[in-house]
């Protein structure tokens, strides 16, 4: 495994159904957790729908997997954004979102909410800090 | 690998790698008929796993990687539990993959 922290930054840009980048990009999230490396994730445009709150899908045969997002922290994500305007253009706030804890069973440290809603400024400054982004 | 595996005179279908095709058909014999299949003989620890991979599942809707498993096992069962060897001793084919295939659930994310 390398001894370099790369900081990984995925961009989620489209609403979880209809096309399969939700899904797709938590996956590589989900597996990409063993690697090491310091991870971060970022909601906008209509990404902001991937984490809301009360999701049914049923009605068009799809799977609701809006509950995998709250393990996140069980991957050591430690840090998941979501851009401010994208939520206000869409009359969302952060109390429809999801609560994703993280905790470290090693240490018991834990975080109650590792969901952050940023500015635009904030999002400027997290892909310009990213080595990686991968872009969904 | 067979596409269906026999469970007290009852069909159950598999795929290709000998996964339940089908979640919700579960029932502890197909546990009992996969472990039987791979020599194995269900004890109660075999259970306390499969049983929690279950609930897990249930909850967040993935069968989760090793790592996460074996963490949460060793706050769920107890630390002697939450290591890699106490879990291969059991499920000798991997934790993740053997114990996921018992309990119905789809291969683990991330599982080649």
């Amino acid at each position: 495994m390398s001894e370099t922290i790369k900081k990984f930054l995925y961009l989620n840009r489209k609403a979880p159904y209809g096309t399969i980048y939700a899904w797709e990009s938590l996956e590589v999230v989900l597996i990409g957790a063993a690697f090491d490396q310091e991870v971060n994730l970022l909601f906008m445009d209509d990404g902001v729908y991937q984490l809301t709150k009360g999701q049914d899908p049923s009605g068009i045969g799809m799977k609701n997997f809006s509950p995998t997002y709250r393990t996140l922290g069980d991957y050591e994500v430690k840090n998941i954004f979501v851009d401010r305007d994208s939520l206000a253009a869409r009359g969302l706030t952060q109390d429809d979102l999801l609560q994703i804890a993280w905790e470290d069973l090693d240490t018991d440290e834990s975080v109650e909410n590792i969901v952050t809603v940023v500015d635009a400024p904030r999002v400027s400054a997290l892909m310009d800090a990213a080595d990686v982004v991968f872009s969904f | 690998m067979a596409d269906t595996i026999d469970v007290d005179g009852k069909e159950f279908a598999v795929d290709e790698e000998g996964y339940l095709a089908n979640l919700n058909d579960w029932v502890p014999g197909v546990a009992t008929v996969m472990a039987k299949q791979d020599n194995l003989e269900l004890s109660q620890d075999h259970w306390d796993i499969i049983n929690f991979l279950r609930e897990y599942y249930e909850e967040y809707q993935i069968a989760p990687a090793v790592r996460v498993l074996t963490k949460a096992v060793g706050k769920k069962l107890g630390a002697d539990k939450g290591n890699s060897k106490y879990l291969y001793s059991l499920f000798p084919y991997g934790p993740a993959k053997q114990a996921c295939r018992f309990a119905g659930l789809p291969k683990p994310t991330g599982c080649v």
